[in-house]
């Protein structure tokens, strides 16, 4: 067997589907970044640990910056980017608006994602269960109170209107 | 990141083969949540990567007739904390690596990996210990299965000969009346400092006592002298030695000072957490101590 130098997959982001050729060291932030132009994805401690570079994978959140681009093969990857429905924002990203659970805002794409993974997996969660959960997205600026106000009302307002 | 190049084998003997082929200048794959990082900072560079996750059979769970719960080595941390058999069967293990990391982490990472990276900061390299858990190891000539203490021989370093594969991980059932339990401690996103217990009651008696300590030095082990202190005692008698047992855990463990602690901090830690731990073990069995 032979080993390759670069890697011809296709893959669904944001419902679109996209054929690529990567090589096998390209990072998935960099590809959806720079040859996507998908910039909420963001880049910040680049060691899997602050949360800022999270997508989901076939609905399962992953780190971006740490991530090769090759894994994505076959799979259908969603962003921040996919949530909104053309002016309507999606219930997670509402209720992270109307709490203000944001300052900077640099963190708060991937803080949604995960929410977005989090309601899938337990859409009723518990404020420890939310904590748990959202341990490894971390925010400098807010305090992280109206986050967990946000994420547990995204999760009544989901179950209000699902989607 | 260095550019490499890959292969993706659909066998363990194919996988040995390139190894073989490639010797120092190829690496295994598979969650990629330490390594590419190490390969990210320009700590190391490999010319081949090898994704062991295209293998068939290298990733799941099942329980076998022994009640063993047999891992693929290319098994995520998501798994082992979600899995229903694991759960009900292993509880201790599924809430410990459901606090492994963070969950981006979990859902990529494997417990093969983790081992084999032997990072010495890991919570199942020491949890399972107490399980006497045993690994598979394979190349395309054969196969062997070792304790998984004896897997770690150093710090970021095993025992696996150079075209050597880790397959499986089989973790058995804890004796009857027995509990296990799992202290860490750690400001970071590792832990400075891990201890499992896991006793067995007999009439008021340790028919068994396990420790392992991890994180404290270049590798997580079973501590046996400590454990020589409280099997077969009474159950207050055992408690009262809990501090020499954590003295004698602590000197074992080897504590280097590092970015997680000073020496002599994760040794006093050791002892804290081997009360907590034990103590706990024996709440879940309904047999507290008498002080």
């Amino acid at each position: 067997m032979k080993a390759v130098r670069e890697l011809a997959i296709t893959v669904r982001v944001n419902g679109e589907r996209h054929e690529l050729t990567v090589a096998p060291s390209e990072l998935l932030i960099d590809c959806l970044r720079d040859r996507l132009g998908l910039l909420g994805v963001k880049k910040s401690c680049d060691v899997q640990v602050c949360g800022a570079c999270t997508v989901l994978l076939d609905g399962r959140p992953v780190s971006a910056c740490t991530v090769p681009a090759f894994e994505t093969r076959g799979r259908t990857l969603r962003t921040i980017e996919g949530l909104a429905d053309g002016e309507a924002l999606h219930p997670v990203q509402e209720a992270f608006v109307e709490h203000g659970a944001l300052q900077c805002g640099f963190c708060t794409p991937g803080m949604i994602m995960a929410t977005v993974a989090l309601l899938a997996e337990n859409p009723s969660p518990t404020a420890d269960e939310v904590k748990h959960y959202m341990r490894g997205n971390i925010c400098r600026c807010t305090g992280y109170q109206r986050i967990l106000e946000a994420i547990l009302d995204a999760g009544r307002r989901l179950a209000a209107a699902p989607r | 990141m260095n550019s490499f190049a890959l292969y993706e084998p659909t066998s363990v003997a194919e996988a040995s083969e390139i190894l073989a082929r490639h010797g120092d200048t190829a690496r295994l794959y598979a969650g990629g949540t330490e390594l590419l990082l190490a390969m990210k900072e320009g700590l190391i560079r490999y010319d081949y990567l090898v994704n062991v996750k295209t293998i068939p059979g290298l990733t799941g769970l099942r329980l076998d007739a022994d009640g063993a719960l047999r891992i693929g080595a290319a098994t995520p941390h998501r798994a082992l904390e979600r899995e229903p058999a694991v759960r009900e069967r292993f509880p201790l293990v599924a809430r410990v690596e459901s606090d492994v990391a963070n969950v981006r982490v979990r859902e990529v990472g494997t417990l093969g990996g983790n081992l084999c990276f032997a990072e010495p900061h890991s919570d199942p390299a020491t949890l399972l210990q107490i399980f006497d858990a045993r690994v598979r190891c394979e190349t395309a000539r054969g196969s062997r299965e070792i304790a998984l203490g004896e897997l770690f021989v150093g710090s970021f370093e095993t025992c696996l000969g150079e075209d050597e594969l880790l397959t499986e991980i089989v973790v058995p059932p804890l004796p009857a009346r027995s509990a296990a339990a799992y202290r860490k401690f750690g400001v970071l996103e590792r832990p400075s400092v891990g201890v499992a217990v896991a006793v067995a009651l007999d009439d008021g008696h340790v028919a068994d006592a396990r420790i392992a300590v991890g994180c404290v030095g270049p590798i997580p082990q079973r501590m046996p002298a400590a454990e020589a202190l409280l099997r077969g005692r009474g159950v207050d008698e055992a408690s009262a030695n809990l501090g020499e047992a954590g003295r004698r855990a602590a000197r074992a463990a080897e504590a280097v000072s590092d970015l997680h602690g000073a020496a002599d901090y994760k040794e006093h830690l050791v002892g804290v957490l081997l009360r907590r731990a034990f103590d706990e073990a024996l709440a879940t069995l309904g047999a507290g101590p008498r002080r």
